[in-house]
């Protein structure tokens, strides 16, 4: 099959139908891989790797800030992508996959807010600090809620559709802010790229570089998170179609009296 | 059977909870909602195809 014909066939899982069938015989090996990988690594980390010896014990926390954050901002990439389908196929699942990824994305946020701001208190001798990222990430935290808000406050779905990825578009900015903030602006607390930096996996250089003792269950923890984004994201999209659907039925019924 | 994390063991494990908390949170009432939802399309699916 050509590539043209792969990803038309892509198209197909815009059918409801087809999606709900496709994501009802993959979601269990996308729970328990994600559930494993995120057990085996948390395990890994907290039981069986060492103290820095800088950070000392708190080294520990890496293993759920990165993730979350991690998945916050791949989390909204992925939304801006489905928004983007809606916007210009008007395939009603990627919209729903969008509104379904929202809470998802607040709970990543929020895990790395909160982890950051624990984590922050003994290092950095305080809970928050106005620092680029951190003021980036709280901003897409609350992109995430007028996102959700949005698509509450609206009655007729296509509009919210429409309005939400708007905004979503919108929020993309902030997004990408919270990843390259550092790069841009170098007065913040928060130190740069030492994960996943080409040049830091690959050994090329040493500078802020993450040892391997605590990449290797660092990146099982990342692939967890991202398998259970992904569960998470097949399940929810399946209750917005059915939820979708449930609305379309009691229309009809009232219709006919 | 816990390693000791000396003097920033609350901060670890205060970090461990309220991420765990959050995650368990999410999938349960992504599950919780899940299956109301699923409950409810079918009873009125069969309403319908009852009332023709």
């Amino acid at each position: 099959m050509s590539i043209a014909a792969k990803a038309n066939a892509l198209w197909e899982y815009a059918n409801p139908r087809k999606f709900l069938a496709t994501s009802e015989r993959v979601m269990p090996f996308f729970w328990i891989t994600s559930i494993a990988c995120i057990v085996v690594g948390l395990i890994w980390g907290f039981f069986f790797t060492p103290d820095d010896y800088k950070q000392g014990s708190t080294v520990k926390i890496i293993y759920l800030h990165v993730p979350a954050a991690l998945m916050a901002i791949n989390c909204w990439l992925m939304m801006l992508a489905t928004s983007l389908v809606w916007l210009v196929r008007r395939h009603h699942v990627s919209a729903l996959a969008a509104r379904a990824a929202a809470p998802i994305g607040i709970v990543m946020t929020l895990i790395a807010l909160a982890t950051g701001a624990i984590w922050g208190q003994p290092m950095w001798g305080t809970w928050w600090a106005w620092d680029p990222r951190l003021t980036s990430f709280l901003i897409l935290f609350l992109f995430y809620l007028g996102y959700v808000a949005l698509w509450e406050a609206i009655e007729d779905p296509d509009t919210a559709a429409d309005l939400t990825s708007v905004l979503c578009l919108v929020g993309s900015v902030f997004a990408l802010l919270s990843r390259y903030a550092v790069n841009f602006w170098n007065q913040g607390l928060h130190q740069g790229a030492s994960v996943m930096r080409a040049a830091a996996v690959t050994g090329a250089d040493t500078e802020e570089k993450v040892s391997n003792i605590y990449f290797y269950p660092l990146l099982l923890c990342m692939i967890g998170f991202v398998l259970l984004f992904i569960a998470l994201v097949l399940y929810r999209t399946g209750t917005e179609i059915r939820a979708r659907r449930i609305k379309a039925l009691l229309a009809r019924e009232r219709v006919n009296g | 059977m816990i390693p000791d994390l000396g003097k920033y063991a609350d901060t670890v494990m205060w970090s461990y909870v309220v991420s765990i908390a959050l995650l368990v949170a999410l999938i349960v009432f992504s599950v919780m909602r899940g299956r109301k939802v699923r409950a409810e399309m079918e009873k009125v699916e069969q309403r319908m195809t009852r009332n023709g």
